[in-house]
């Protein structure tokens, strides 16, 4: 895959002005990319602003008063639908369960991120980049009302005041709905200048709001980009390469393939054969008989001999090398030398899948206008029409990419070359010269996902006589998904992948002396690499609160207090690890007996992801020699909250994700192929071992945060540390229910 | 031509006899709240009622569903504790992205209409049903309102 593979229309934008890490692609992670952490996507408030009176794009109110809203992200899940119209809806005064949101299709006015330049949902970065541009948004669509209005009425606009949907003159007790006004204001030029709200007098946001897409979710009532159906469509199967790389050289029975019934036509893709049939399953059916020579054509195929042992001990070999700088403060050598005692750890963590449940797909329809239109699950238009237009050697202009409601993504859906399903649409549609939708079989969606990387690290820790950290080293080795879809060159100097480091950088507490490093050793160009939920931070906040807990048993110190004493100088940070101790009745390490007979004991961790603050405590027993966790409690400091409610679900879903990284997923390969191909083979988080959420929201007032993903990180070493704490076990590598576990 | 029997009503299906149902019901009757998620009966996205009783429309043939009265999520509101369960669902807010959602009502109604007020236990060894967004905690709850309003 190529850099420009990731840029909007191929372009990159204007290297210059925000220095190196400004290209679309590698300024879309920029947050992810530094290490030091900076309120990201929140350049100058006039550049965020760039397309927020864009009223007639984004808003169309109809005479019944529903207010039709395109979103520049996608909804899957994250509740993002309903945080949008929450937000427009304060300014404009309006009802928010009168919303009709969707999503925008690809183009310069729907880019409110990076300073009004790109557009993604991802990174945790949707309500944090676009506040400012929906509030202002909503504050002009507001006064375009009043203003219509006052022409109606025939007073001055001053004089006007709203109530939600109406236009009201309060010396006579006259209103106007928003609906008889919107054809009047539509035509108004919108003002630079619309005034903003008070928040102190914010009747929406700060306040729990219910979510807009329940009732139609809990109906069987949204249309997935699986469901999508086109006039005149044919549906196509796909079948991989076994090992990824491999070309088809020839479907040796495609006679005998095309008389199976239903079957349309028998396809050689890159890397791929589909089948062509009037229904999936006939598709399906003809694909999985069909007996193809595989060969290497052209470009790597995947060694034999590959797995991810071999790729671990790839990474172990590397240990020791010095790396690039991320991070530095002081002579670590001389430290290290003058350490009463140094303690060493090595961490690591699988490949892991999405394993969103709705699989890949892909429809795409030629029009008898040159034009083409692409359904596709997808968490950046932009950079899907710039992909499809490729494929299908037309100009971007002449593509429009739907965007339907996701089913799950946790950064699935990226554009990752080969782990994508639209170029195949478009090369059947072409072929076929009708419109194709395909599916991926689940078998096809596990062993092409992009994955998270297997991720190794290596720790030291210097101690004085007293038990005080006098020198700490951290490295992390690996290529993440930013090395391999935005290319080396936009890692700066010295480069440092974001993607394989975050978690072992931007930690909040305070050592004398360290140095944290990046150490690149690539993974093969068959092992597809993706954004997985919380990144770098989903196995790096394992590895450092766990190392953090080696620390103080070593000191002999209390884990807890010894992150107190760590994160002195950051009020914070103090307050929230408080706030969890406080949840949870108070900070109990255990071993314990509960009510229930069972020997526990609880661990605690902390994270700070995208740009919000963590403080997670876990309670773990020991049942079978595998760990149960009957309660987690995360304290969570996003700055400000706009839905508490959608806050506390995700945090929720953030912890069941991370729960389940923790204890059972993992990506297998054999000879080269994946073999974790379906649910009965890669485990995932079964209501079974689902334990109790606690939530606090604390609001710190600090520079707005992400919500999706930092319920993540601290789950893994919430819970290793717990069971350390009750077993003496310390558990260095996910999933943990591949050790064996002593028992209390 | 087969004559399967969907929220009530026949249809005449052409699809060979060991076509999964979910696949007619999703392709040929147009029927898509019905999700596909593993093929292999482990998701639980595809959960259908087979006269009355929770199952995986993935891992039956259309030749066996035709013998019995399947109910899908497009007619969980006409069914009284159906009607409860959504309800409930939508109080909860249990769905998030909502793919697996519909197999989980369908086997939350079918657990309900079976045992009115299901012990943790009956709840566990009922839902079996992947949730990759984690809503298990809200799916409980909503169980637990569905079963006090019944």
């Amino acid at each position: 895959m190529r850099i420009e593979d990731m840029l909007p229309e191929g372009r990159p934008v204007n290297l210059s002005r925000r220095g190196m890490f400004a290209a679309a692609g590698a300024g879309l992670f920029l947050g992810l990319a530094l290490p030091a952490r900076r309120p990201a996507a929140q350049g100058s408030a006039a550049a965020a602003l760039r397309h927020a009176t864009k009223v007639g794009v984004y808003l169309r109110i109809a005479p019944d008063g529903v207010v039709h809203l395109q979103n520049p992200f996608v909804e899957g899940g994250q509740g993002i639908d309903s945080a949008i119209a929450q937000i427009v809806a304060e300014e404009l005064d309006a009802d928010p369960a009168r919303f009709f949101v969707a999503c925008a299709p690809a183009g310069e006015d729907f880019r409110v991120m990076q300073g009004g330049n790109a557009r993604f949902t991802g990174g945790s970065f949707s309500v944090r980049s676009s506040f400012a541009h929906f509030r202002t948004l909503g504050a002009t669509a507001r006064a375009m009302l009043i203003e219509a209005a006052a022409a109606r009425l025939a007073v001055p606009a001053s004089v006007l005041s709203t109530d939600p949907g109406r236009v009201l003159h309060a010396a006579t007790g006259r209103a106007l709905s928003y609906g008889e006004l919107a054809e009047d204001a539509a035509a108004l030029a919108p003002p630079g200048n619309a005034p903003l709200k008070d928040p102190a007098r914010f009747r929406l946001i700060g306040h729990a709001q219910p979510r807009l897409d329940v009732r139609a979710k809990s109906t069987g009532n949204v249309t997935y980009a699986i469901d999508v159906k086109v006039e005149g469509m044919l549906l196509a199967a796909v079948l991989h390469a076994p090992r990824a790389g491999a070309q088809p050289a020839a479907v040796t029975n495609e006679s005998a393939l095309r008389a199976l019934p239903g079957v349309h036509s028998v396809h050689r893709l890159p890397g791929a054969v589909a089948v062509v049939a009037d229904t999936w399953w006939r598709a399906k059916k003809a694909a999985d008989q069909a007996q193809v020579a595989w060969a290497a054509l052209q470009g790597p195929v995947m060694a034999e001999d590959f797995s991810p042992a071999t790729m671990l001990d790839r990474l172990k070999a590397a240990a020791g090398t010095p790396g690039n700088t991320a991070e530095e403060a002081g002579d670590l050598r001389a430290a290290l030398a003058g350490a009463a005692r140094v303690i060493e750890a090595e961490y690591d963590a699988p490949y892991l899948a999405h394993a969103q449940m709705e699989p890949a797909s892909a429809t795409a329809r030629f029009n008898a206008d040159g034009s083409l239109d692409v359904w596709v699950p997808n968490q950046a238009p932009d950079f899907f029409r710039a992909s499809a237009a490729r494929v299908a050697q037309l100009e971007p202009e002449k593509v429009r990419i739907h965007s339907p409601p996701l089913g799950g993504f946790f950064g699935r859906h990226f554009a990752y070359g080969p782990a994508n399903a639209h170029p195949q649409a478009i090369l059947l549609a072409k072929a076929t010269g009708r419109p194709v939708k395909v599916i991926w079989s689940r078998e096809e969606e596990f062993a092409r996902d992009a994955y998270r990387p297997l991720s190794f690290a290596t720790f030291r820790a210097g101690l004085d006589a007293a038990g005080e950290i006098v020198a700490f080293q951290a490295a992390g080795y690996g290529e993440g998904p930013i090395s391999r879809h935005f290319g080396a060159a936009r890692l700066g100097n010295p480069p440092v992948d974001g993607s394989v480091m975050e978690g072992l950088t931007g930690k909040p507490y305070r050592f004398p002396v360290k140095r944290v490093e990046f150490v690149p050793v690539p993974h093969p160009p068959g092992v597809n690499l993706g954004f997985w939920r919380s990144v770098g931070h989903s196995m790096n906040d394992f590895f450092f609160e766990s190392f953090l807990d080696e620390i103080a048993a070593a000191a002999d110190r209390d884990p807890f207090a010894l992150r107190v004493g760590l994160l002195a100088h950051s009020e914070r940070h103090r307050t929230l690890l408080q706030a969890v101790a406080d949840l949870s009745g108070g900070w109990r390490r255990g071993p314990f007996t509960a009510a229930d007979g069972t020997r526990r004991a609880r661990g605690v961790a902390m994270a700070s992801p995208f740009g919000s603050e963590v403080a997670t405590i876990a309670e773990a027993s020991v049942q079978d020699g595998e760990v149960v966790v009957h309660d987690l409690w995360i304290a969570i400091d996003p700055g400000r909250a706009v839905n508490p409610r959608t806050i506390e679900e995700q945090v929720q879903s953030a912890a069941a994700i991370g729960l389940s990284s923790a204890l059972m997923e993992a990506i297998g390969f054999e000879r080269g192929e994946v073999t974790t191909r379906n649910f009965d083979t890669y485990q995932v988080l079964r209501r079974d071992r689902m334990p109790r959420v606690h939530t606090r929201i604390v609001e710190s007032g600090a520079p707005m945060g992400g919500v999706g993903e930092p319920g993540t990180p601290g789950v893994p070493p919430a819970v290793a540390n717990a069971v350390f704490a009750l077993t003496g076990q310390r558990l260095r590598s996910m999933p943990f229910d591949r050790t064996r576990l002593s028992g209390a | 031509m087969l004559e399967i029997n969907v929220n009530g009503q026949i249809h005449r299906v052409e699809a060979e006899g060991d076509t999964p149902l979910l696949w007619v019901l999703r392709e040929q009757l147009g029927l898509t709240g019905t999700k596909y998620g593993c093929g292999v009966a482990q998701c639980g996205a595809c959960t259908v009622l087979v006269d009355g009783e929770a199952m995986r429309s993935c891992s039956m043939t259309v030749e066996v569903a035709a013998a019995h009265r399947i109910t899908t999520i497009e007619a969980i509101e006409a069914h009284p504790v159906g009607r409860r369960v959504v309800e409930a669902w939508v109080a909860h807010q249990a769905p998030q992205c909502g793919y697996c959602q519909s197999g989980q009502v369908m086997a939350a109604t079918a657990l309900l209409t079976a045992t009115p007020k299901p012990t943790p236990e009956q709840v566990r060894e009922a839902m079996t049903n992947i949730c990759r967004c984690g809503t298990y905690n809200a799916i409980a709850a909503a169980i637990g309102a569905a079963a006090e309003a019944g």
